[in-house]
């Protein structure tokens, strides 16, 4: 069997807080194998931003406690020391962040910005050669006329652009895997299938992985291989990305995929919808995080009550979930809501 | 005859911008809503789909007079509202209220969730009959609070229950018509769902008529009688949801459709997915004709020189482009 390019094991992540300590990500491990897509899926607060940036260490070293493993390569990231952290930052792993505005420095040109990230890795290469990489880089990410708008700043790109700038500075360096925290959350929806079409584009030609971090279900059913579900800073349902949708194994992604309009309904009846709102990560529910909201207990309320469910295979599924009912259950229920 | 809520005719909107050196005069205009008209029937909700700088947001403020139209007109239940001032227009506004998108920037954060849903009563100067506080907590029970926490403030809520308190503020005066902008877009999938269920239930039980605002397509498909497509300032497409959605004539609505990712993955690539090239031009200087021939795969010399006029392609379905699309399902 050949290693995975990344490989999460147990991911623990803490912040303490004044009102206590917040369990943002909690026994979280997954893997990606070179030119995967895998979407991580949650709402707010689930853990899904968190995960991303323990990769790269980018937690506030002062309130965040971390423990586990990130094996990139067979290196444990969490353990490197900080020059070694610096290589793998941009050159192995690199990150696109959901606000492309913010992304950005508003004083400098986004030449001057792609070429910052080229040259803390190539410390040695000669100003031309550097331009020529960003003009390059610029054409690569479709950027019309390239050479005059390398020297313009962000103010004077569209949302879209922006983040095809920011995309550049993320992949100039060739990494081996990117990070994508909702790169098109802010963005309109034909901008955004622009953005995705790219990111799969480049994909292809460089062979990187993606983790594609997102609330959008669509967005996940467009281009991800496989998916984690997060609830309560709990991987509750891992799946490739065919099963997820057909069979959905955990009662929160039976309730996610009927939260969703689709455009073919054109019957108006009521969306399906989970009561209450998710948990507070500071003082979880005991047992199962989902349990406050989950209209199928029955059988196994104490189960739910008094035991955290671990991911475990589902039988006559390829997908793992997190739930205490039994595996025939999960699979009929989930084929039921997946038609309705 | 049927009774329109709300009816729009022919409304522009331009904002003034340019201005250079001190004392200079602003020397062009921002075309935000260039000669817009709708209805909304009794009890009906009109959806009003498009991009950011589309002009929706404009819409819904120049419709609720937040801001003064440059021309055209407004009635609301058959009242001209576009030059009403003063207690007229306070009167007026008893019968429209607004939702707005972001839960958190929309409600005082040093009112009292009581004090918040009984603004509009104290604006209004209505004493209602068995009290303020009776009043404020019947609606908080309408909109699914618990009516005990009329004392607590904003931040001890979340995101949805906020939005709730937002609903409650625009109901206290049975308004007629409420117009919400972008209502669900700050929420979670889940507590979305919840909002949209809630603003079905009050709209049957209480007769109301919505238009609403969304950049969302499936949240418009799901809530909507009938939609309008918006695109720098015009509307492309118009009509009822199932005609536009199933069968929409305009390429920019065409590829606006295509674009949503879909929750189903063996629908992945499917065919005739049309991609947009570059962005929306700038509603300071729109293109000349149709103003979306500059990314239109259709767009001929006739889409630059005349602007292609709203016209009927079948029963309430109306489509201003010079090549609009075959009638296929999408």
């Amino acid at each position: 069997m050949t290693t995975p390019l990344l490989s999460v094991e147990n991911l623990n992540v803490s912040f303490a807080t004044p009102d206590g300590v917040v369990r943002a990500v909690t026994d979280v491990s997954f893997r990606i194998n070179t030119g995967e897509t895998l979407g991580i899926v949650g709402e707010s607060g689930s853990g899904k931003s968190v995960t991303a940036s323990s990769l790269l260490r980018l937690n506030n070293s002062v309130t965040a406690s971390t423990s586990g493993k990130v094996l990139f390569d067979g290196t444990d990231v969490l353990t490197v020391d900080e020059d070694e952290m610096r290589r793998i930052r941009g050159q192995d792993i690199a990150m696109v962040f959901q606000d492309p505005l913010s992304a950005l420095n508003p004083f400098y040109t986004v030449g001057e910005q792609i070429s910052e990230a080229y040259l803390v890795h190539h410390p040695k290469a000669s100003k031309s050669d550097v331009r020529t990489r960003v003009l390059e880089m610029l054409e690569k990410v479709g950027i019309p006329n390239p050479s005059k708008r390398i020297d313009e700043y962000p103010h004077e790109f569209s949302g879209g652009m922006r983040q095809r700038i920011v995309i550049a500075i993320a992949l100039i360096n060739s990494p081996r895997l990117l990070i994508a925290d909702e790169p098109t959350t802010a963005l309109d929806v034909t901008v955004q299938a622009q953005i995705l079409d790219l990111m799969k584009d480049l994909q292809q030609e460089t062979g990187m992985a993606i983790i594609l971090i997102t609330h959008d279900l669509g967005v996940v059913a467009e281009v991800a291989d496989s998916a984690l579900v997060m609830y309560g800073g709990r991987v509750v349902e891992r799946a490739d990305v065919m099963s997820i949708f057909s069979v959905p194994t955990h009662p929160y992604s039976w309730g996610l995929l009927g939260a969703v309009g689709s455009l073919d309904t054109s019957t108006r009846g009521h969306l399906a919808t989970i009561p209450g709102t998710p948990p507070s990560l500071i003082s979880l529910p005991n047992g199962c995080a989902f349990r406050p909201r989950c209209s199928h207990q029955e059988g196994v309320e104490s189960k739910c009550a008094n035991n955290v469910p671990v991911l475990r295979p589902i039988e006559g599924t390829s997908s793992e979930s997190a739930c205490h009912l039994a595996d025939h259950q999960l699979v009929s229920i989930g084929q039921r809501s997946s038609r309705s | 005859m049927s009774t329109f809520s709300l009816e729009v005719k022919s409304l522009v909107k331009y904002f003034p911008t340019g201005a250079s050196g001190l004392l200079g005069r602003p020397t062009k205009e921002v075309k935000a809503v260039d000669n817009v008209s709708l209805q909304i029937a009794d009890g009906k909700t009109l959806g009003v789909v498009g991009e950011s700088g589309c002009g929706k947001s404009t819409l819904a403020r120049v419709v609720t007079r937040l801001i003064d139209p440059t021309s055209g007109q407004v009635f609301l239940d058959g009242q001209d509202i576009t030059s009403l001032r003063g207690q007229e227009l306070r009167i007026a506004r008893r019968k429209m209220q607004m939702i707005f998108q972001d839960p958190y920037a929309s409600l005082n954060p040093r009112h009292s969730v009581g004090q918040i849903i009984s603004a509009p009563l104290r604006v209004q100067g209505i004493e209602p009959v068995h009290g303020v506080k009776t009043r404020v907590q019947e609606l908080m029970e309408l909109v699914g609070l618990n009516p005990e926490h009329y004392n607590r403030y904003p931040h001890e809520f979340s995101g949805g229950q906020r939005q709730r308190i937002g609903i409650a503020r625009a109901l206290i005066l049975e308004p007629k018509l409420l117009v919400a902008d972008e209502p669900v877009s700050a929420l979670d999938v889940s507590i979305q769902a919840q909002i949209l269920n809630l603003l079905e239930n009050l709209q049957t039980e209480l007769g109301l008529t919505y238009m609403f605002i969304a950049h969302d397509l499936s949240v418009v498909r799901h809530i909507a009688d009938d939609v309008a497509v918006m695109y720098l300032g015009k509307i492309v497409e118009t009509g009822p949801s199932g005609s536009v959605y199933s069968f929409p004539r305009h390429p920019y609505t065409t590829a606006l459709l295509s674009a949503v990712p879909v929750a189903d993955p063996t629908r992945r690539g499917r065919s005739g997915r049309i991609r947009l090239v570059g962005d929306v031009p700038s509603p300071v200087d729109p293109p000349s004709g149709c103003r979306f021939r500059t990314r239109c795969w259709k767009a001929t010399d006739l889409c630059a020189q005349v602007e292609p006029p709203l016209e009927a392609v079948s029963e309430g379905h109306f489509v201003a482009c010079h090549h609009p699309m075959d009638p296929v399902s999408n």
